[in-house]
């Protein structure tokens, strides 16, 4: 994997992701390792972000690396007019690694076209995340010390949230059963589906929460925005229906835990945070050591 | 029309090549694929003509232009009944049927607006991925793409 852009999900095998999830772990057992000192890495968030950018930035540092870079292009020369090629191409000539996030879908895959360094993809529109989908794969190996053969329940905007999509996907490798809860409006995509069906897996759709807790090894949860609704009087309509709340978890299977790719808004209510199931923190700050797992595969030093 | 007076049009160019079976009113996007437009060669075309298998048809003819199969087979695209016949001193020396590429370059527009390719200049890449259904994936933004909503570029 070294050298390698990571891009999409399907760019790295599923040997690949399991190499990085076990490099990951080594990382949380011993967060410190100066194996980067003499690297710099580039951190080009062309829109805001704070878990993404905060988590690579502390990996880099971790690692001993230096980082340079920006939090929002406003403030450089994309607001002279600079094509992403020009200020890729500048970059690539300073840093050891780009990792990029920007708000149009494929602009990570053209940087990794005229980059002459790696770049790792840290979300391209709504498009592809693949190091939230890694985190989630640790997280979930993490609590159910398997990823095979699990009960997967994903819950909310099915439609348009892209770790969703991906998550779906990287399962397809472990023989998941999937559990689909949405708003008739915010179903799966049927190419999503497609991905399911053409691993021969098995998935149910259903539009009541409570209907899937009692067998799931895995709620993930995710946020409905109401800009997602082309009909407000929908929105009003379900945005109290997907909300988790400690007194629905009674009855749930003692391994299962809660996963949200963060931000929250009102979707697991803030009791569920002190029950044990509740693992959504844990999984963000699992998305550091991820985030050093891949810096340092790429860069070779692991 | 006859067989025999389609082979006659079609052995009417010394040497060059013909595309018969072109859907009727797609001749124009063909020549514009094939870049025919800047061709300083002969090039003679014909659209809406009686097709026996297809009832209308489209034909262009290129005096001493020959293509090679990866340059023909981004028409099939517009044109997936397309013929090709390679004519040589009169005769007609092949005949194939265009063939559905893997992947196309250049020639169309990704459908969706956030895709990096209509902001940069970028040379768009697609693969096919349903060659039956004609259904293609942009290289870049890696959304899918229907038959009925493929731009050309």
């Amino acid at each position: 994997m070294k050298g390698k852009s990571l891009i999409s999900i399907t760019d790295y095998t599923k040997d690949e992701y399991l190499k990085i999830l076990e490099t990951a772990a080594g990382f949380e057992a011993n967060p410190n390792q100066k194996l980067l000192s003499d690297k710099v890495v580039a951190s080009l968030f062309f829109e805001p972000s704070t878990r993404t950018r905060l988590s690579f930035e502390t990996a880099a540092n971790r690692l001993g690396a230096r980082v340079i870079g920006f939090s929002d292009s406003g403030s450089t020369s994309v607001q002279k007019g600079e094509t992403l090629k020009d200020t890729i191409i500048m970059v690539s000539s300073y840093a050891d690694i780009i990792v990029m996030r920007h708000p149009r879908e494929g602009a990570a895959r053209w940087a990794s076209e005229v980059s002459s360094v790696p770049v790792i993809n840290a979300g391209d529109g709504a498009n592809q995340h693949p190091t939230q989908c890694m985190l989630d794969l640790y997280t979930i190996l993490q609590t159910q010390r398997t990823l095979n053969n699990l009960n997967i329940a994903m819950v909310g905007d099915l439609k348009y949230g892209r770790t969703v999509h991906s998550l779906v996907q990287a399962m397809c490798n472990f023989n998941a059963t999937f559990h689909l809860v949405s708003p008739q409006e915010l179903k799966l995509p049927s190419v999503t589906k497609m991905h399911i069906k053409d691993a021969n897996l098995k998935y149910e759709q259903y539009t009541e929460l409570a209907d899937v807790i009692p067998f799931a090894d895995i709620i993930y949860m995710t946020r409905i925005q109401k800009e997602r609704f082309s009909d407000p009087i929908e929105y009003e309509k379900v945005k109290n229906s997907y909300v988790l709340t400690k007194a629905m978890l009674e009855g749930c299977k003692p391994n299962m835990k809660i996963l949200h790719p963060l931000p929250r808004v009102n979707e697991i209510s803030e009791d569920v945070d002190t029950t044990k199931q509740a693992y959504y923190f844990k999984q963000a700050e699992n998305g550091v050591y991820v985030r050093q797992a891949l810096l340092a595969t790429i860069l070779g030093a692991k | 029309m006859d067989k025999e007076t389609r082979e006659l049009k079609v052995t009417a160019i010394e040497n060059g090549t013909v595309i018969d079976h072109i859907p009727a009113n797609n001749v124009f996007k063909v020549i514009r694929i094939l870049n025919l437009e800047n061709n300083n060669h002969q090039v003679l075309f014909g659209d809406n003509l009686d097709s026996e298998k297809y009832g209308k048809k489209g034909i262009i003819k290129v005096s001493n232009t020959f293509f090679a199969p990866d340059e023909i087979n981004k028409i099939a695209l517009v044109a997936p009944t397309a013929t090709l016949i390679v004519i040589r001193n009169f005769k007609v020396v092949e005949k194939t049927k265009v063939e559905v590429p893997d992947e196309i370059i250049k020639i169309v527009k990704c459908f969706n607006p956030g895709c990096i390719t209509n902001h940069e200049n970028i040379t768009t890449r697609f693969k096919v991925i349903d060659k039956a259904e004609m259904k293609l994936k942009c290289h870049y933004c890696e959304k899918s793409i229907a038959r009925n909503n493929i731009i050309f570029a």
